[in-house]
């Protein structure tokens, strides 16, 4: 037997085949947004409002995964964007592998804008690429606005945080200007939008994003 | 369960290794483990023990452990300490503006094996 030092993180394969699929969905020009949050954040919600609001814009596609069940699939598919339900066998987030199992599955032709809802967790889904575009993180009000402290990873790789559930604010001890401040330390240049799915509060400056991200993305 | 992929991420980085250096068998690997990477290394263990009898070429690969400490160092008064003692507060200046140094790692250091 020999020895073989390779001193590797073993996040370095996923992040190679992270960085392929993120290149391969650039050049078919699918905006590809992964978004993260804790189980209850209100992820399905956001995405429903999100598409009834640019689907005559874009072609949207979702990619659900969960450990099990597929009733957000079903939701998605209501609202009229294409969705398939990946179950990930018990494992708490999603790799770059799985992603792009997931998306040859459910076919990009035509689609402009895909979404990843990844597993409800705040931890794994921040360490392993999927090869999204951009990260988007959602911290609903209810959470309460110390998370930031606790999670401190999530925050820190997510080009997004979407504060959810504004309309519960006068219910909860959650004060948003600490929150962001709490969020600038970890990553300056993270953006934050506080929205409302439920009254639309908010919503056209996250979707004002997203539309703006998608013309430079197919550029 | 995080501990389990993380094996099937650390078995798809060797088989790579294995192909590129056309080994046949794996005898250890060795990880370098950080105290605050969130990795509990008895499940770590238990998963390895669960996973390599399904995947030949580690078969009879031991796996070797080594924790890395966690420190942490405070922007403010620009001293080091130990994360796991006392969090993300500096213990000299009470400072927020504190940052992880090392102790967050999951690196396959080094590996036994046999080639053709």
């Amino acid at each position: 037997m020999k020895v073989i030092e390779l001193h590797r993180s073993v996040t370095e394969s996923n992040d190679r085949d992270a960085e392929l699929l993120r290149r391969e969905l650039k050049e078919k020009g699918v905006f590809f947004v992964n978004l993260m949050s804790a189980a209850g954040s209100g992820k399905t919600t956001l995405l429903g409002r999100t598409i009834t609001d640019l689907k005559d814009e874009y072609r949207i596609a979702v990619l659900e995964a969960d450990i099990e069940a597929k009733v957000d699939a079903e939701k998605i598919e209501e609202l009229g964007a294409r969705s398939i339900q990946v179950h990930t066998d018990g494992m708490c987030h999603m790799d770059a592998g799985m992603t792009r199992q997931g998306l040859e599955e459910m076919g990009l032709e035509g689609i402009d804008l895909a979404f990843l809802e990844n597993i409800g967790n705040l931890i794994c889904p921040a360490e392993f690429a999927t090869g999204a575009s951009k990260n988007v993180m959602i911290l609903s009000v209810p959470e309460g606005d110390d998370k930031p402290l606790k999670y401190p990873l999530m925050f820190e790789t997510s080009d997004v945080l979407l504060i959810t559930k504004m309309d519960t604010l006068s219910y909860f001890n959650f004060d948003v200007e600490r929150c962001i401040e709490r969020v600038r330390y970890l990553n300056p240049s993270i953006k934050v939008f506080p929205v409302s799915a439920k009254t639309g509060e908010g919503m056209d400056a996250w979707e004002n994003w997203l539309r703006d991200e998608i013309r430079v993305w197919k550029e | 369960m995080h501990e389990l992929s993380i094996v099937t991420h650390v078995a798809k980085t060797l088989d790579e290794i294995a192909e590129e250096n056309k080994l046949t068998k794996i005898g250890s690997v060795t990880l370098q483990i950080g105290e605050v990477s969130g990795i509990i290394t008895d499940y770590f263990t238990d998963c390895w023990n669960y996973f390599k009898v399904k995947h030949p070429l580690l078969k009879d690969a031991e796996l070797k452990l080594e924790m890395i400490e966690a420190v942490t160092f405070c922007e403010d008064c620009k001293q080091e300490y130990k994360t796991v003692e006392f969090g993300r507060i500096c213990p000299y200046c009470h400072s927020e503006h504190t940052y992880l140094l090392q102790g967050n790692e999951c690196n396959i250091k080094e590996i036994e094996a046999e080639n053709e």
